[in-house]
């Protein structure tokens, strides 16, 4: 003991030296405590001892000493109000421990997952869920079906030559369309690119869908970007980027926003995981929780960031384990679940207002269809996993068969829905196909709110230049 | 011309110990309305109380603006307003400008500041990817033109190469952002208002060197000056000369020299780099036949360039020699090579007499 005193005085002497600042501290919590040392209790040599070697650690240091005594002193110092001053850093007070505890990487189990329904569609046994009318689950079903029958579609056409890109959102539609319906279309919508279901359960017709995909002037982003990139003011679903992640803190001011104005409304924003890796991830759920905005971040961990597995994107438990790390409250759903989705959104949603605080949601899936048109995902996955996933884990047929199971649909409904559902979207596409593209003059406006002289400038010459030499030129755009 | 000079030789003085400053020669009738004589960011106080005052919906944010920021620019604001419309922000650039972003899009003004132009490069994503295309991809149907950035640049003499950066450049290269630069707490006041009322995203960069230091009468109500138009500080007939920022007073001083050796110059404050006003700097050059452009960021890729560009496909047969860039050099902002780094007022009349003996 005595020997160990010694040290630590030579450690102390050789602090004060060298940290002014804590060398002070030290001497004005020494001098404080002699002159209330009728505080402490009970005071006997030793005790008085590990007090002034705790002193002179500058309590910065876990200090290996005489259990009881020093235990006691500890335990006196951290409920004395004045004494612990200096045993609170900034952020607040902390235990302290002698024992020197790394916190594991990994936990010892993943965070559960919330399932409502089971693989056959029938709701497990003591689980919680939102319960719904016939009305409301056969439009989700059917909006399911659509936004299922319109991936397949489109990306036939792109095929065909008919649309020069797309990106299906198979295996997800549960996520897609459940998350909406829990929504009112006050909550603003802040997408990554694999969300069109959002926007079609608020109305988003087949025919805008086409118009987008084809560039035509029907389109509300006057064709400027590639397809899939929708937009809807009317519908609050913010345009579509390809930038990964960057909705992310954006999502974070439109809540703020919202808050400001006292709006019972909530904005939700969608992101994969890989886009997590993003800076701007991390920006977003920081930002979130310390401004307290009621925003919704949905996950949609489908496994596949194009080629890159999860397994060489992060090494944490999937996404909602990093939650807490921001101090937002988060849940694990199955994403293939309509009813988990639901009811988790709705859930979130209601905290999200009421309480003015982010909410992390982590759907996990399986992306069944390849990332986009330009990708062939046959070449770095088994295609018996793809397989394995588009039927026996179809979130669309495991829904189904809980809407039927409930009596609400019938072999009949389903060819019907399908078949009507493929006729429209055909036809949306063949009215898409003809319609003109939008104006030259589209390619100069909305740059600024007013055109700025040097783009005056640059669409004079440029209509000289088409004079010139049209067959540089598409035809299909009007002048 | 006599009278021009006089004016310089009363309003230009550098401010090093913070005299009196003004590069104003001629001063437009409406700025003439006495106000307090106050410094840059005292100015800047000014225009963001005014914006927080006149619109509900404005917000000021950023890191320690809470406390009055760094510089000062955002002192008593929370006092006034309140924390939910004064706040700071977490230590993330990219967070800060993406929030704005979205703040904006909702229809409010999101002011924020990026403590240095120094550390405005991971936004740079959200600046160039989102906040300039937010309209342009929609369709007009969302914007953030209310979004403006506020943020200290250039040399302050000690700043090596983290605290003194002219960034300007990179932005100029992006349609859909404006950037704006002013050259006194006059002008800073005016401009700021008008790019925090822009209806489109502005990148306002602010001479930390004049924030103490330019020191001159701004009146206290609330004005606006005009964006992409230049302004033409003194009007001479040999050489066109166009800057921006704390530059000015620079070219100011190297032109007073200038006037003693008989070369009558033209000095145009540029103020909104992009869109920037092709029109009065052309009509100079008609005037002159001569274009000398002087910035503090290196000199290759500088907005300089592209100014210089232009003017020779507009002018090229009217010009009598080519036009000249004094910049800093293509090196990362020295410390103790500071003063060699500068584009300092004798290198600015060696090439105005170069120019006009060429």
């Amino acid at each position: 003991m005595a020997v160990w005193f010694t040290r630590s005085g030579n450690v102390a002497r050789h602090l004060k030296r060298n940290m002014g600042f804590l060398g002070k501290l030290n001497h004005s919590f020494l001098g404080f405590h002699q002159r209330n040392s009728s505080l402490v209790s009970p005071i006997d040599e030793s005790y008085r001892n590990a007090v002034v070697v705790l002193n002179n650690a500058m309590a910065l240091f876990s200090v290996r000493c005489s259990e009881s005594t020093l235990a006691e002193a500890q335990r006196d110092s951290r409920y004395d109000e004045h004494e612990n001053q200096i045993l609170d850093f900034p952020g607040g007070q902390v235990t302290f421990t002698s024992e020197m505890r790394f916190i594991s990487e990994s936990p010892e189990k993943r965070t559960k997952c919330y399932q409502v329904l089971d693989d056959n569609g029938r709701p497990i046994l003591g689980t919680s869920f939102q319960p719904l009318s016939k009305e409301f689950a056969v439009r989700m079903y059917s909006n399911m079906v659509t936004l299922q029958t319109m991936d397949t579609i489109f990306y036939e056409a792109q095929r065909q030559g008919r649309i020069s890109f797309y990106v299906t959102s198979n295996g997800e539609e549960a996520i897609n369309i459940a998350s909406a319906a829990a929504l009112t279309f006050d909550d603003v919508v802040l997408p990554q690119y694999r969300e069109p279901g959002v926007l079609l359960w608020r109305g988003f017709t087949l025919q805008e869908f086409a118009n987008q995909c084809f560039g035509n002037k029907g389109d509300n982003g006057k064709g400027r970007q590639m397809p899939i990139h929708y937009g809807s003011k009317k519908l609050n679903y913010f345009t579509v980027s390809s930038t990964i992640a960057t909705q992310l803190p954006q999502a974070v001011g439109a809540a703020y926003s919202l808050k400001m104005d006292s709006k019972d409304a909530c904005v939700i924003t969608y992101f994969g995981d890989g886009g997590t890796s993003e800076g701007d991830f991390h920006a977003a759920l920081n930002f979130a929780a310390v401004m307290g905005a009621p925003v919704i971040f949905i996950c949609r961990n489908n496994g596949w960031a194009i080629s890159t597995p999860t397994s060489e994107q992060f090494r944490s438990d999937g996404i909602v384990v990093r939650g807490q790390a921001y101090g937002v409250r988060s849940i694990r759903v199955d994403g293939n679940d309509a009813l988990a989705v639901y009811t988790a959104v709705q859930t979130a949603r209601e905290m999200a207002i009421s309480e003015h605080r982010p909410i992390l949601i982590e759907a996990l899936t399986y992306r069944v269809g390849h990332h986009s048109t330009s990708d062939d995902s046959t070449k770095y996955r088994p295609v018996d996993e793809i397989e394995h996933w588009r039927m026996a884990r179809d979130p669309v047929t495991r829904f189904r068969k809980w809407v039927e199971w409930n009596g609400w649909w019938s072999d009949e409904d389903e060819s019907e829905l399908r078949s009507s559902a493929r006729k429209q979207i055909l036809h949306a596409i063949q009215v898409a196909e003809k319609v003109e593209k939008p104006p030259l003059s589209d390619l100069f406006t909305d740059v600024y709110d007013h055109l700025p002289s040097n783009l005056l400038e640059q669409e004079r010459l440029l209509r000289e230049t088409i004079k010139r030499h049209p067959q540089d030129y598409p035809p299909e755009v009007p002048m | 011309m006599a009278t021009c000079l006089k004016r310089l030789r009363r309003f230009a003085s550098i401010g090093r110990k913070g005299q009196e400053y003004s590069t104003t020669c001629d001063e437009p009738p409406k700025l003439q309305k006495s106000g307090k004589t106050v410094n840059l960011f005292t100015a800047i106080n000014q225009a963001l109380r005014i914006a927080l005052e006149t619109d509900p919906r404005a917000y000021v944010f950023g890191e320690d603006v809470s406390f009055g920021g760094v510089f000062r620019c955002t002192t008593g604001l929370v006092e006034q307003f309140g924390r939910n419309r004064v706040f700071n922000t977490p230590l993330c650039e990219q967070g800060i400008v993406g929030f704005g972003i979205g703040l904006a899009a909702m229809g409010n003004r999101a002011i924020a500041e990026i403590q240095f132009a120094d550390y405005i490069y991971p936004a740079f994503d959200q600046l160039v990817n989102e906040a300039a295309k937010f309209r342009y991809r929609s369709g007009n149907q969302f914007n953030c033109g209310g979004l403006t950035i506020r943020s200290p640049y250039g040399a302050v003499g000690h700043g090596g190469h983290y605290h003194s950066q002219s960034p300007e450049a990179f932005f100029c290269h992006v349609p859909g952002l404006k950037v704006v630069i002013p050259r006194s707490p006059n002008q800073a006041k005016g401009l700021l208002l008008a790019s925090i009322r822009d209806p489109n995203p502005v990148i306002f960069f602010e001479p930390k060197w004049l924030y103490r230091l330019a020191v001159e009468e701004v009146p206290e109500h609330d004005y606006m000056l005009p964006l992409s138009q230049a302004e033409v500080i003194c009007h001479g007939n040999d050489i066109t000369l166009v800057g921006w920022g704390a530059q000015l007073s620079i070219m100011e001083q190297a032109c007073i020299d200038a006037e003693k050796d008989g070369i009558s110059c033209e000095l145009i404050d540029l103020k909104t780099l992009i869109p920037w006003d092709k029109e009065t700097v052309e009509a100079s050059v008609r005037k002159t036949g001569r274009l000398l452009v002087s910035h503090e960021a290196p000199v290759t890729g500088g907005f300089g360039a592209e100014i210089s560009a232009s003017i020779a496909e507009r002018c090229f047969l009217r010009l009598e020699a080519p036009v000249a860039r004094v910049c800093g050099l293509d090196t990362p902002f020295p410390l103790v090579f500071e003063p060699f780094f500068m584009p300092t007022k004798n290198k600015i009349l060696d090439a105005i007499k170069a120019t006009v003996n060429y």
